[in-house]
């Protein structure tokens, strides 16, 4: 943590400065009002001098004052930097993520990099604008200070109570923390059982399981409520046993501060301000001890946040990159490519080659596991081949900016995912200076014209997040228009029209047969009826190319794809 | 666990999302906690909540006991620790007097030499000259001090230990109740509801009420004790005093007012950019592939920056306003010290307050203070915790479904007949749906249901299985009417497959075993068998105990498919109800799927909703649905030549292009 902090805290240095100085004076001002009310007692009451009282009275309302405005500068630097803090930590994280390819995000994972661009960065944000993390520890030790100072003999009490209270709840902490985590874990679980019973009600009750879920559930909250009465009862002694120990304190010191005056090794208006800082120092180390908990979950999410920075993307664009021949054609060749993910013992994908043509409509088929995303996503290097080369018109990918690649290529993935805001803005996404008459002409090759038509406000009605306001087939509609919209050189479908039923998915490789008619389509598929009349069909199996043909050609020479359209269509089908 | 569908099916239409849409669904699904809501009827609901309480009422009021006396002991502490502080001042002022002189005798000699003041202080104290601090009255005193305080912490070690109980038990007595009526609802109810609403309700609610019961009714009792307690000793003390500390409640209060509807605006604004960064943070990451192939990346980092700098604005602006209650309060506690250092000075040295009590008095004035802001934040959080409560209320104040008739008919050995008798049914009063329908199935016969997606498909399933009842005419099974018998003698004569694939975290073993009451393992490894799931299951390290995870890593969707038929033959149902749609299944579990699909289906009645042309060709009676309507019905020979809906269906599957086709 203690890098991410220096690092991130250097531009702000000035104002941290001026927060600890403006701390320490609060905190000074604080523990000298005690100090000013034992003068009043030990020379104007004893003394009988009014004025005095008086004089040293308007003193401690300036401190007052002093400390007051202090302490309200002291907020707003310290809420400043924290926030800039947090918003630079941010702006970072994100800024880094974006550079990533496909690799490095998977291996963190989506949801986690949220996660650590949301929540641990408000864990080590929070922490920071804790004005009391440097307040309670001075006020703790310049309290210790102040009580010596009155007199060493009676803060040799100290010597026993700090300890004691600092013992007690440190105990507690760590009793605590886990029990914490028990219990948190627990609610998880029974939040989990609930959310299976919610999302499986029809099978749940078709089966007549209700009363076997009622008794998975009564457990579950059995175990729950029993940790959780073991943490609330810890706490119910942890608050009392603390002022306990605050109480007694002050008895003792009564005590003890009563011999030390009648010594008259002590005056008695010290011993009033003593009893003062012995309040303000045991609040103090109880709220430094309370913060130290949350120091180790901060620097948790410190060490998460350092790891997402420290990572860097292995796909960059090359120094120099190689010129294009001539214009941009839409040839892809794969030239025994070989993909291995970092220390797999076995490869995705090894010794596959093909070429595919402008023109030309391919498709990959195989089962699951077989390859085939991997494939597709080497196309617009989402990520680097481990061994051979992916060609676009003749030049390595790595050797082209990822920029140029990627504005050949028009990609629909599996997951047809659309982003929150409105129908246009998705399809600009594809490319951002599309017309209105482009975004209509992409829909209706879509097949999406007569939805968003009927939506309100057409082309500018809204999307909720992930598209969650239209359906799966309507989805995966829109998908494939902010492709074409794009009018790239090379098309690449992944699955993208398994959520269609046949009538619409047959009119829409209709139309985009005509749209596509002079570039490279290359389609992975799983229902074999949409690829039967492929120009070229590529059949992987266990990462290997087993056949390339067409249908025909296939059907006779290759077991594999024989096997495949065998399972889904019957002999007379077929022919 | 896991299951495939996003979209519940065969329901009527939901109500429109809660603002906030997808991840507002949750509060707290980024960790981050919604500012409290305000109850619609908030003395009904604390009404109800209290009588939830009253199976406690005896436990609650020896808390109350226990409280009062801890408060009470408690608040004796400061003023005779004061008395303490006196015996020792009396002390050191005697041993300053000469010896062998009366208080009396003292005070007339200072007033004699012009130190009225001093005279005044004298005469108010207990003095004997010459004499140094009593410590025997002084260990007295502070023993009971000592003692109080102990016996005081101990009640309220107890009172927290008795309140932790009453709340975790009527929690877990709420948590139970709302399990059990979730069993009782219709399935209506999950249907028009957002999952995550209902979700919410039944978890973070009912947290949010167990946080409120075990902070509130302590703390709200010792804190409004404590208050009273202590003003009445400041009163006893000083009444001038008392009404100087008095002022600063009033003022605390209209300053912390002042800057919470400030800061509150903040606050409002900085939750919004909060909840627009978020959001684009994580359409952006789960979408990386999309952002990275469209080359969105910059665009992306240019939307963020705004938002982000947005976030910083409003909350270092709400953060500040906020942050400056406390050194507000602060100061109005120190304006209140120094008024009574020197007021409460001022009138030691006239006599008319004694050392002791002003600093009793500077104890009870911090003593003051925080239960106060104490109450000020359990009605806050009293609100919130209220708010819930209405909300789980709501919930099980839920009609409930119709319960089984009175006296149900014994159903002997199902043969799975199926007839439909004139049946109707719509969800919703205006929109027509099933009308008039006849439909006579014989056991062992399968009927085909095609169509586009659309609710129309789950909706014989929701009638056949009782899930929603119709609306007039009969569904009969093997000639009795499907509502003279219990739900449960019904259902059990069904078996499901469905394309969402509900399987729970327990083991394999478990999740077969659903299908029956108490298999025996051979019955369980059968149906494996029987599912071509076997083989699979036994390449996994565990093997059958291997424990399906959250994210079902560990198997695919296609293998999920295979487990669950082969929890449908460990049910050995008469009826069987299933779904094809088998998306991203690779070729050969497909494979398997069909051919256990088939074996499954062989003697049994099956209502199948077809994507395989095979199936649908080979069905006696294939129902075309369109929009929730049957429209066609016949053997697949009759259809095609009907030349309607069905043949242009299954003619598009080999649509043909010229120059051949895509």
């Amino acid at each position: 943590m203690r890098d991410l902090l220096t690092r991130f805290l250097q531009p702000y240095r000035k104002q941290l400065a001026i927060v600890v100085v403006l701390l320490l004076l609060q905190a000074i001002g604080n523990l000298y009002l005690p100090s000013l009310n034992a003068d009043i007692i030990n020379n104007g009451v004893v003394k009988g001098d009014a004025a005095y009282i008086l004089r040293v009275g308007a003193l401690m309302l300036v401190v007052t004052l002093l400390v007051g405005g202090c302490a309200v500068l002291g907020v707003y630097f310290s809420a400043q930097t924290a926030m800039a803090l947090g918003r630079d930590v941010r702006g970072s994280l994100f800024r880094n993520v974006e550079s990533f390819s496909l690799r490095e995000l998977n291996q963190f994972g989506a949801p986690s990099l949220i996660t650590r661009n949301t929540n641990d960065v408000q864990q080590v944000q929070m922490l920071l604008g804790l004005t009391m993390m440097i307040s309670a520890p001075l006020m703790a030790v310049g309290g210790v200070f102040m009580a010596m100072r009155e007199d060493v003999q009676l803060s040799a009490l100290l010597l026993v109570i700090i300890p004691l209270m600092a013992a007690v709840v440190g105990l507690m902490v760590t009793r605590a923390v886990p029990l914490f985590r028990s219990m948190q874990r627990k609610i998880d679980r029974i939040n989990g059982v609930l959310r299976e019973n919610l999302s499986g009600i029809r099978v749940i009750r078709a089966f007549v399981r209700t009363d076997f879920e009622q008794r998975r559930f009564a457990e579950a909250n059995a175990d729950l409520t029993a940790t959780a009465l073991s943490v609330t009862r810890l706490f119910a002694i942890a608050l009392p046993s603390l002022m306990l120990i605050m109480n007694l304190s002050t008895v003792a010191i009564v005590w003890f501060g009563g011999h030390l005056v009648d010594n008259g090794q002590m005056p008695i208006g010290n011993l009033t301000a003593f009893l003062s800082y012995i309040m303000l120092i045991l609040t103090s180390v109880l709220m430094a001890v309370m913060m130290l908990i949350m120091v180790p979950r901060a620097a948790v999410s410190a060490e998460r946040i350092q790891q997402v920075l420290d990572t860097q993307t292995a796909i960059t664009d090359p120094a120099v990159p190689e010129l294009a021949a001539g214009p941009a054609r839409g040839v892809v060749e794969f030239r025994d490519v070989e993909f291995r993910y970092p220390g797999a013992e076995e490869s995705v994908l090894s010794h596959v080659s093909f070429r595919l043509e402008p023109g030309q409509f391919t498709a990959v088929v195989g089962s699951t596991g077989s390859g085939k995303t991997t494939l597709i996503n080497l196309i617009p290097r989402l990520y680097d081949v481990t061994g051979g080369a992916v060609l676009l018109d003749g030049r390595d990918l790595r050797a082209m900016p990822q920029a140029e690649v990627r504005g050949t290529i028009g990609f629909v993935p599996q997951r047809s995912m659309l982003f929150a805001g409105t129908v246009a803005a998705n399809l600009r996404f594809g490319r951002a200076d599309a017309t209105d008459e482009q975004m209509w002409h992409a829909l209706e090759v879509a097949q999406a014209r007569e939805f968003v038509a009927e939506m309100p406000g057409g082309l500018e009605a809204p999307v909720d997040q992930g598209g969650a306001n239209v359906s799966g087939g309507q989805r995966q509609r829109l998908a494939i228009a902010r492709a074409i919209v794009r009018r790239p050189r090379v098309y690449v479908f992944d699955d993208s029209f398994s959520a269609l039923d046949f009538a619409t998915d047959a009119r829409l490789r209709a139309a985009l047969k005509s749209e596509t008619h002079d570039a490279t389509v290359v389609v992975v598929a799983q229902r074999v009826s949409s690829i039967m009349h492929a120009d070229q069909i590529i059949v992987l199996d266990a990462g290997s190319v087993v056949g390339i043909g067409n249908h025909t050609d296939l059907m006779s020479e290759c077991a594999t794809y024989r096997e495949i359209v065998f399972s889904q269509l019957s002999e007379d089908e077929v022919a | 666990m896991s299951t495939r569908t996003a979209t519940p099916t065969g329901g009527p239409s939901m109500p429109p999302r809660r603002p906030g849409g997808m991840f507002g669904g949750g509060p707290g699904s980024l960790g981050m906690t919604l500012p409290p809501e305000k109850a619609r009827d908030f003395s009904g609901s604390l009404r109800r909540m209290g009588a939830r309480l009253r199976p406690e009422r005896v436990v609650i009021a020896g808390v109350m006991v226990l409280g009062v006396i801890s408060v009470v002991f408690a608040i004796l502490g400061p003023k005779l620790l004061g008395t303490a502080t006196n015996i020792i001042f009396d002390g050191v002022v005697g041993k300053q007097l000469p010896p062998g002189v009366t208080q009396e005798q003292a005070v007339q000699m200072l007033r004699a030499s012009g130190n009225n003041l001093q005279a005044d202080m004298l005469a108010a104290m207990h003095v004997v000259p010459g004499e140094g601090v009593d410590f025997t009255a002084l260990a007295k005193v502070l023993t009971l001090v000592a003692a109080l305080y102990l016996l005081s912490s101990l009640f309220s070690w107890a009172q927290n230990y008795l309140m932790a109980g009453v709340t975790q038990r009527t929690i877990y007595r709420l948590r139970e109740e709302v399990d059990v009526k979730l069993g009782r609802l219709p399935l209506r109810y999950f249907d028009t509801h957002a999952r995550g609403d209902l979700l919410s309700r039944v978890t973070n609610d009912i947290d949010n009420i167990s946080t409120t019961l075990q902070q509130t009714l302590t703390q709200m009792i010792t804190s409004v004790l404590t208050v009273i307690g202590v003003l009445a000793m400041m009163v006893w003390i000083s009444p001038l005093l008392s009404l100087i500390s008095l002022l600063t409640v009033p003022l605390s209060f209209a300053v912390t007012m002042l800057i919470a509807r400030r800061s509150q605006r903040q606050f409002v604004a900085q939750w919004e950019w909060t909840g627009r960064l978020n959001g684009h943070v994580e359409e952006m990451y789960t979408g990386h592939d999309l952002v990275k192939v469209f080359g969105h990346q910059a665009r992306a980092i240019e939307e963020f920056d705004v938002a982000n700098e947005q976030m910083f604005q409003s909350s270092f602006k709400a953060q500040f306003i906020s942050g400056i209650i406390q050194p507000a309060m602060m100061f109005i506690a120190n304006l209140n010290y120094v008024a009574i250092a020197v007021i409460g000075g001022l009138r030691v040295a006239t006599g008319a307050m004694s050392l002791g009590d002003v600093q009793a008095f500077i104890q009870y004035s911090r003593q003051f203070t925080m239960p106060i802001t104490q109450i000020a934040s359990i009605t806050n959080l009293l609100q919130s915790g209220i708010a819930s409560a209405e909300r789980v209320f709501e919930l099980l104040d839920e009609p409930e479904e119709e319960p089984d008739t009175e006296h149900p008919k014994e159903l002997t050995a199902a043969r799975g007949r199926i007839t439909f008798e004139r049946v109707s049914f719509r969800y919703e009063p205006d929109e027509p749906l099933i009308e008039d329908l006849n439909l006579e199935v014989a056991p062992g016969q399968s009927v085909a249901i095609v169509g586009p997606t659309g609710a129309g498909k789950t909706t014989l399933v929701n009638l056949l299985m009782r899930f929603y009842e119709i609306d007039s005419g009969r569904i009969l099974l093997d000639g009795v009417d499907s509502q003279d018998l219990t739900r449960d003698d019904l259902r059990r004569t069904f078996g499901m497959v469905l394309q969402d694939t509900w399987l729970f975290g327990g083991t394999i073993r478990d999740n077969i075993a659903y299908g029956a009451q108490a298999p025996t393992d051979d019955e369980i490894l059968a149906a494996a068998r029987a599912a071509y799931v076997d083989h699979f299951v036994r390449t996994l390290p565990d093997s059958y105990d291997t424990v399906l995870t959250d994210d079902a890593a560990n198997v695919s969707a296609g293998e999920q498919q295979l487990l669950t038929i082969a929890r449908a033959f460990l049910a050995d149902p008469a009826v069987l109800i299933l779904d094809e749609a088998t998306s991203s299944v690779d070729t050969r579990t497909e494979v398997l799927i069909q051919k256990a699909m088939n074996r499954l289906r062989v003697g049994r009645t099956s209502f199948v909703i077809a994507h395989r042309l095979s199936t649908v060709r080979h069905a006696d009676i294939i129902l075309v649905l369109d929009h929730g309507r049957i429209i066609e019905r016949g053997t697949h020979p009759d259809l095609l030549a009907a030349g309607g809906f069905y043949h242009e269906l299954y003619n598009s599957q080999f649509l043909e292009a010229p120059e051949g086709a895509l």
